[in-house]
């Protein structure tokens, strides 16, 4: 078995897409806000690990609220990924990485009667990528405070880099990536619609829709197709992904929550996802919260499909095959479960006063994912190109945090 | 105009005319007595946010979908 290499350089596993870190960053800042309600106050400090598939990413977060006057809040938050990557995509072309991507947010929500206007900004820094994202939306309670209405709107803007390793000094650097002619950018925006509903006295239902446009430079430059070699005997040959340079999606999703008559609370949650590189995704969730004594206890369940992209595919039958070529995991077809427990003591600080309601909370995730069309092509050499097993994915998440209410 | 676009037009204003006069006068049907049950933290759609924030920041990730992830605020009016 050959390999017959693109040009080597520095390749390695992009955690998050930027745009989705964004809209994640943004969960966070929008998640608490109820119309006519400001946020409560308080102090959020997390540790996270992610260890699968060769990839370990860990790092703190720390996200803070506090009511300036009667009717603002202000947020401020950190997140760190501290990634060390030896994945099946790094092993296929190049060396294993360390690497460190931090994120800063602020934002504010003021009260007005029963509407809340929200607005912030969200910067993040890696060595090979910057993302700056601006957001604001405008939250209404309405028919006797049972219903309420979002409308957010977010811009993002992007600059995109290339680490390389310089051949002669063996350090790594950053270069420009020049694309249609200038350095490479990735515009997105995002509208979103949510709307809320208490159903009954026990059960409240959430529907959320969220258009998503990207433009510009939107591949992984680290990752690589491959292609059927010529003479065929089971060798492929690497080159580099061409994506299309816009990208529009649509989403919807509803919750159901109900209150359960012995003091817990159950979830239901369905997501429908398409979009015009041709992905279709659904997936469901199940939540059970059960309070004891001092305690809270959460379980979960979730499952996920999606079908692959028009221009994905695991092996190409040749060079230049087609206009659009890419064989990034995460357009792949596949399908995964996730199974999560938690746990939640709550504890108050003797004499401090404003100490009184503090949690200190773990958590345990395990992901499955099972690839339908991405194979595992570290082992071509012993299957051929095209015969390899399908790769599967299997990782441990876990959190530790502590919450402070002041 | 033919019979049946009219027929359509008289359709959709009626429809219109019947959905604004439902929206006029809602009332409120759970009465804020009794929403107690959405005061509890475990009734809240983002109970611990940094923390399902993570989490879903680890599956899309390794999704190819994105967005609508439900993290909104929740018409409690439990104020």
């Amino acid at each position: 078995m050959q390999l017959a290499h693109a040009p080597a350089r520095a390749r390695r596993e992009r955690a998050l897409s930027p745009f989705a870190r964004t809209l994640l960053a943004l969960c966070v800042l929008t998640a608490p806000v109820i119309a006519g309600v400001l946020p409560e106050d308080r102090f959020d400090a997390l540790w996270h690990d992610y260890n699968g598939g060769d990839i370990t990413v860990q790092g703190p977060s720390v996200l803070v609220r506090k009511k300036a006057t009667d009717n603002l809040s202000l947020t401020a938050g950190y997140y760190e990924d501290m990634i060390s990557s030896a994945s099946i995509d790094v092993k296929l072309s190049a060396s294993p990485y360390h690497e460190k991507r931090q994120q800063e947010n602020v934002g504010f929500d003021f009260l007005h009667g029963k509407s809340t206007y929200s607005a912030g900004y969200i910067h993040s820094k890696e060595p090979d990528y910057t993302a700056n994202t601006a957001f604001y939306s405008v939250t209404q309670d309405m028919f006797g405070d049972l219903t309420t209405l979002t409308l957010g709107y977010r811009r993002g803007w992007d600059r995109v880099f290339e680490d390389r390793k310089d051949p002669q000094t063996g350090r790594i650097v950053t270069d420009t990536i020049i694309y249609n002619g200038r350095p490479a950018t990735a515009d997105h925006r995002g509208y979103t619609l949510s709307l809320s509903q208490i159903l009954t006295r026990n059960s409240i239902l959430s529907f959320n829709y969220e258009l998503l446009t990207d433009q510009g430079y939107l591949a992984n430059p680290y990752r690589k197709i491959r292609y059927l070699s010529p003479g065929g005997g089971g060798l492929f040959t690497l080159a580099d992904q061409v994506y299309p340079n816009t990208r529009t999606s649509n989403a919807f999703s509803v919750q159901l929550k109900y209150y359960l008559p012995w003091h817990a609370a159950v979830t239901g949650q369905y997501r429908f996802f398409r979009d015009t590189w041709g992905i279709v995704a659904n997936n469901i969730e199940l939540d059970y919260t059960q309070p004891w004594h001092r305690w809270v206890f959460d379980g979960s369940i979730r499952a996920y499909e999606q079908t692959h992209a028009d221009f994905y595919s695991d092996l190409f039958p040749r060079a230049d095959f087609q206009n659009f070529e890419a064989r990034d995991r995460e357009l792949a077809a596949f399908h995964s479960y996730t199974l999560g427990v938690g746990a939640s003591y709550q504890f108050g600080i003797g004499s401090v006063s404003w100490l009184q309601k503090n949690t200190i909370n773990v958590r345990a995730d395990h992901l499955i994912v099972n690839y339908s069309d991405f194979r595992n092509a570290l082992l071509a050499g012993e299957f051929g190109a095209g015969d390899e097993p399908l790769y599967k994915l299997n990782a441990n998440i876990f959190q530790v945090f502590v919450s402070i209410w002041f | 105009m033919s019979m049946t676009s009219k027929l359509m037009r008289t359709l959709a204003a009626t429809t219109l005319l019947a959905a604004l006069a439902g929206c006029a006068t809602p009332g409120p049907w759970v009465k804020p007595y009794e929403r107690e049950h959405f005061a509890d933290p475990i009734m809240s759609f983002a109970r611990n946010p940094v923390s399902s924030t993570y989490l879903d920041h680890v599956l899309e990730s390794r999704e190819g979908a994105r967005g609508a992830t439900g993290a909104v605020g929740g018409g409690c009016g439990c104020n």
